[in-house]
């Protein structure tokens, strides 16, 4: 494997593109996942439960100091930041950012500041900028960045900032974006993938 | 060597230099340790990537460019300090915060206090009160509360101040009444207090057995043995050995049969002391000390 953690973003119609790619990833992918899914603060602690309907991995809502293990797929709890340490979670209260907790930038920052160029940023729809920081430090800091083709998202407006941040992120069809994951997790970027340099 | 001259005469990083992250992670260390050197406040073991996000809210505020030019300016500018201090501090709280856990409480925990001639509770990590203004309501509601001592701590003296003032922002009044509803509150939450116009003033009589006082889970012992710990949202801020160190601290300082209760998404699960307990209510994080 050339990618030790995945992180992905979503807003503003995200259920629907995170079934659609729980639904294509294939059991056996045990890369693990890291979800952060903005959502009303009081939400019952659904999500996860929603998700698991559609993969033999399995979906949990994030605690403390949980470790992060293979074949798992973690998602941020609500009215949380979610941060990665080394192989573990940690989560704080601070202040929303960008009016956004959990915030998709400070969860993406933190990974990429822990796994480096072993981690791939994956933005999908959502109705806000959220993301488009956080997709920039996992650029900055070697990873591999992937974003949904706004034109296939329901609301633009959050992968359309992630590419303006970003350029050199890979876009595509919300359909493609888990066989797309399987592959570059499999075999590396594509060739044609501008890394940053150092 | 980490380092080695050039035949020029100047340094060069020999092959154990730290990459970059590891430098950082270095200059923190460093600023921590001196923190606790020269001002007595012990962060070195909270849990790194907030405290890294932090200083780093901190470096640019300061309009600074690195973490040792932070240290720089904390150890010889008590106002940088304070100001940092500031920032390290996560002092957000609500009324009936998670209001699932107080009906749990109602119906877990009291049923189980009654039985008990006198108890003792410690809210470890009070912040400005709101926790501790909840629970003197719900233990008064359900007739326990004169039967009761509340020994509420923080690390924090500002907070501590605050919480004793007994008034609360009136533009959270809507918040904390839509809380309580759903907390199973059983009167109307007005009645608990007068608006005025530096904010709403909570009835002295909440406050009638409550003590407050400051105390570093980091650095000061067990005071008292209790019935019931409350720790909710301030172990999340500690790395995994001073968790387990706290944890100690609970332990050492809960009757048998005594109560923990966490924070919604912290666990015991991934602690050493998980085996010391038996769960009462897996979703809410309130465990009870069986061994
Ligand atoms: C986010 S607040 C939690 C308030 C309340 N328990 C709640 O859940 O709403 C965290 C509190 O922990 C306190 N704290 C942090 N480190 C501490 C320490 N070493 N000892 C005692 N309190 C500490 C902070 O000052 C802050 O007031």
């Amino acid at each position: 494997m050339f990618f030790d953690l995945i992180v992905v973003g979503a807003s503003w119609g995200g259920l629907d593109a995170l079934t659609v790619l729980m639904r294509g990833l294939p059991d056996d992918f045990a890369v693990p996942i890291v979800v952060v899914q903005h959502r009303s603060q009081d939400a019952e602690s659904l999500l996860a439960e929603l998700l698991q309907q559609w993969t033999g991995r399995t979906v949990v809502e994030t605690e403390d100091k949980q470790p992060i293990e293979q074949g798992h797929i973690y998602i941020a709890p609500a009215n949380y930041h979610l941060l990665i340490e080394d192989d573990y979670f940690s989560l704080t209260t601070e202040a929303p950012v960008r009016y956004s907790r959990p915030s998709i930038d400070v969860m993406f920052g933190s990974a990429a500041h822990a796994f480096g160029e072993r981690l791939i940023g994956v933005v999908l729809t959502g109705a806000n900028e959220d993301g488009s920081r956080g997709l920039q430090c996992v650029y900055e800091d070697g990873g591999y960045c992937l974003v949904q083709d706004p034109a296939t998202a329901e609301v633009a407006t959050m992968p359309a900032a992630a590419l303006t941040r970003v350029p050199h992120a890979t876009k595509r069809a919300l359909p493609e974006i888990a066989g797309h994951l399987v592959d570059v997790a499999r075999n590396g970027p594509p060739a044609t993938y501008v890394r940053a340099t150092a | 060597m980490a380092v080695s001259l050039t035949p020029e005469g100047e340094v060069e990083s020999g092959a154990a230099a730290l990459g970059r992250n590891d430098l950082e992670k270095l200059e923190i260390e460093l600023l921590l340790e001196g923190v606790f050197r020269h001002y007595g406040f012990d962060f070195r073991a909270y849990a790194y990537s907030s405290l890294r996000r932090r200083l780093w809210k901190r470096i640019e505020a300061e309009q600074l460019s690195s973490v040792s030019s932070l240290q720089d300016a904390v150890l010889h500018d008590p106002a940088v300090m304070e100001r940092l201090l500031r920032d390290l501090s996560i002092n957000v709280t609500a009324m009936f915060r998670d209001p699932t856990f107080y009906v749990a409480f109602r119906e877990q925990i009291v049923p189980l206090l009654r039985t008990y001639p006198f108890v003792r509770i410690w809210h470890a990590g009070c912040s400005t009160g709101e926790e501790v203004f909840s629970m003197a309501i719900l233990l008064k509601e359900e007739g326990l509360y004169d039967r009761c001592r509340i020994y509420a701590t923080d690390i924090n003296d500002n907070v501590l101040r605050q919480a004793k003032l007994r008034i609360f922002p009136l533009e959270r009044m809507q918040e904390y009444t839509d809380n309580y509803i759903k907390a199973g509150g059983k009167r109307a939450f007005s009645e608990y207090y007068t608006a005025m116009y530096e904010g709403a003033l909570f009835a002295p009589a909440l406050l009638k057995n409550v003590v407050f006082s400051q105390h570093n889970l980091v650095t000061d012992g067990s005071f008292s043995e209790f019935n019931v710990i409350l720790c909710r949202n301030v172990l999340i801020y500690f790395d995994k050995s001073l968790q387990a160190k706290v944890h100690g601290l609970f332990y050492d300082s809960l009757a048998t049969f005594g109560m923990l209760a966490l924070g919604s998404k912290e666990s015991l699960k991934f602690s050493r002391y998980e085996h010391c307990y038996e769960e009462l209510n897996m979703r809410e994080k309130i465990y009870r000390k069986v061994l």
